[in-house]
């Protein structure tokens, strides 16, 4: 069987994603026993447009994007949504409360026109998106189990549940019960509850988990002290696109 | 060569961080149009840190970039600090300066191993150089991996630290991890050699090519400048960080989404050659073999030997941070509690903090309200700062190889943006936010 044609591609990020698949090291020379990689335009000059599986990071920020990804997605039998900026539109939906107009006018001035930007937004929001590997960034582990699957034909197996579940698991000390405030309990888990391990809180870089309780998270928030703007904004950092479509 | 007509035009160069174009037109020999345009989306990260509270500052910019996102981190993390009146310890001063020797070892490997020997070795990529050179692609791997782990041990990850936090650490490595470290850092010191050597056996392939510039970059009396220090220029010597804007004085050409810079000329450079051009003296003993090695000497000119100066570093970095973890260990490693959170007493305030990153200085400027949320904010990018020097450096390039075959000049454009290590993610965070 001729090995499946894998391609990266980027678009509003900090390509922190391809440098995690970059960082396999060893495993991603065995991964290229697997399959060919025919473009990665980050660690390699040979590009082709002939691929199966096409592996897309960022966010759609701009109309000319749409045209790019909807020829992707004609090309590629799997588009796979990698980090944050790609599942659900990740840190840049930050910008889409701001009159974005008035950014670039003050920005560029005359020649504001030469550099159209909209709302930032997740993939799906553009095309279909068959698999997604979340997190920002993704970690390798996650991205060669989504891989290892697709390559058997099967779907990768992907959290419902919210990363308390794995931060209880891992035997953390509640960010709460330390007077520090967490958006564990609606994130969708699959990190290992990483960032509170570490010592700090979880931010919610992989998006809502299915079925949210939202206004019981934001009342927590509210109960252990945050004003009612302070909890809105803990959910716009990562939520904001998520929580405009629902 | 009167007669030399030439249309290159390379869409979104490879084995560079981000999308950026050149584009050079020649018309019966002469020059009609040579031009580093960038063309990535822009982000608006000025703009988005404005009514965010200050805990989050640094978690945020550090998604400006994935390659330097411990930088953006601590440059991000000073800035917070220096508004808020806030001061780290001694010991949490020496583990982020080991956490950014990782993070400039991991970005200039990468970019030596992956991004330049396919260059010199004549072919697209490193992976057919892991047939031809498997030994050498492996001593690269193994360096490269050493100084993830090390990342990961000082910051949580390689990419968008947890652990760096307002006022110090949420959790610090053990003295026993710090002992392991530093012995796998001195076991590393033969490998580094070895790319050396290789780097040397190729170093001709790097054109010998001189165009006279300033190199701008952090300075301190009694050390090779990473993570403080006074604003350093080979054209008009030192000055106090707070007057970083009339040494950036950045502005738009409507060709590219990211802003440039110029200081004394019409452009400046950032970067590994700018440290190693301002503060040679201050490298350590190998580092200053291996510079010697190339013959590398400020103030040196030529950009292609940016990547000699990054080969340096990497050296510099590995024996500094030795030197750090003996420190640590002749002074013992004070614990700390659990999910450390150090207590800040919040105000209104500005604040500036300059880092040096593999690319070079990078600056984050923050205006707080008493409240503690961020009402303004400028990040000046090392690859913005570059971008004028690239094109001039093409402009200069072009006429001495326009005998050559066309694929060649386009391959030696392409190997001077790919000199620079040029990180055009960071670059496009646009610009700052004057707005309401």
């Amino acid at each position: 069987m001729a090995k499946p044609k894998v391609a990266f591609f980027d678009f509003a990020g900090c390509e922190g994603d391809q440098l995690q698949v970059a960082n396999l090291e060893e495993e991603l020379l065995d991964l290229l026993g697997q399959v060919e990689v025919v473009s990665f335009r980050e660690v390699m000059k040979e590009h082709s447009d002939n691929y199966d599986i096409a592996f897309i990071e960022g966010s759609c920020t701009r109309l000319q994007d749409e045209e790019r990804l909807k020829q992707i997605r004609k090309t590629a039998k799997l588009v796979v949504a990698i980090g944050s900026c790609a599942t659900i539109g990740g840190i840049n939906s930050l910008r889409n409360d701001k009159d974005l107009d008035d950014v670039r006018k003050t920005v560029y001035g005359e020649d504001a026109r030469l550099f159209d930007s909209y709302a930032a937004r997740p993939i799906d929001a553009v095309i279909p998106v068959d698999a997604y590997v979340h997190g920002c960034p993704i970690t390798k582990d996650e991205f060669l189990s989504v891989v290892k699957s697709l390559l058997l034909g099967k779907k990768p197996d992907i959290p419902t549940y919210p990363v308390c579940v794995e931060c209880k698991k891992n035997e953390n000390v509640c960010a709460f019960e330390r007077g520090q405030y967490c958006v564990g309990p609606v994130t969708r888990a699959g990190c290992n509850s990483c960032c509170v391990n570490e010592g700090t809180i979880c931010w919610g870089c992989r998006g809502l988990v299915d079925n949210p309780n939202e206004n019981s998270e934001k009342e927590v928030l509210i109960k252990y002290g945050l004003t009612v703007d302070d909890a809105i904004n803990k959910f716009k950092l990562y939520f904001g696109w998520q929580e405009r479509k629902r | 060569m009167k007669e030399r007509n030439l249309d290159i035009n390379v869409h979104h160069v490879t084995r560079v961080e981000g999308h950026g174009n050149i584009y050079v037109n020649v018309r019966k020999g002469t020059i009609e149009k040579c031009e580093w345009n960038i063309s990535e989306a822009p982000r608006f990260f000025e703009a988005m840190v404005v009514g965010r509270n200050w805990r989050e500052l640094h978690h945020i910019t550090s998604r400006i970039c994935g390659i330097c996102s411990i930088g953006h981190t601590l440059a991000s993390l000073r800035a917070t600090e220096a508004a808020m009146g806030i001061t780290i310890s001694e010991q949490d001063l020496k583990l982020r300066k080991l956490a950014l020797h990782a993070e400039n070892m991991q970005s200039h490997v990468l970019h030596l191993g992956f991004l330049v020997l396919p260059d010199l070795l004549g072919v697209g990529s490193v992976i057919p150089v892991a047939s031809s050179n498997p030994e050498e692609v492996k001593t690269v791997l193994r360096v490269h991996r050493l100084a993830n782990e090390m990342s990961n041990l000082l910051c949580g990850r390689t990419t968008h630290p947890q652990r760096l936090i307002p006022g110090g650490f949420s959790k610090i490595p053990s003295m026993k991890e710090l002992a392991e470290l530093r012995e796998r850092l001195q076991a590393s010191v033969p490998d580094l050699l070895k790319v050396a050597e290789l780097f040397k056996s190729l170093a001709s392939k790097l054109p010998d090519f001189t165009r006279e510039t300033e190199f701008i970059g952090l300075t301190k009396p009694d050390e090779y400048a990473f993570y403080d220090g006074n604003l350093g220029s080979t054209d008009t010597g030192t000055a106090p960080v707070t007057e970083y804007l009339s040494f950036t004085n950045e502005y738009i050409v409507p060709w590219s989404t990211a802003k440039r810079a110029k200081h004394t000329r019409d452009s400046y450079m950032v970067g590994a050659l700018a440290r190693l051009n301002l503060n040679y003296d201050k490298l350590s003993p190998l580092a200053k073999k291996t510079a010697e090695l190339f013959g590398l000497k400020p103030v040196c000119h030529n950009p292609f030997m940016n990547n000699i100066a990054q080969l340096v570093e990497v050296v510099h970095n590995v024996e500094d941070s030795i030197r750090l973890i003996d420190e640590l260990e002749a002074t013992g490693l004070q614990q700390q509690p659990d999910y450390n959170n150090p207590p800040i007493k919040v105000k209104a305030g500005r604040g500036i903090g300059a880092v040096e990153v593999p690319r070079g200085i990078l600056f984050h400027d923050y205006t707080y309200n008493e409240k503690g949320i961020c009402t303004k904010a400028n990040c000046v990018i090392p690859t913005n700062q570059n971008h004028g020097n690239i094109e001039l450096d093409m402009k200069a390039l072009v006429p001495k190889i326009l005998d050559k075959k066309e694929k060649e000049i386009e391959l030696s454009l392409e190997m001077l943006v790919r000199a620079y290590d040029p990180c055009i993610s960071c670059s496009t965070h646009y610009v700052k936010v004057n707005f309401v």
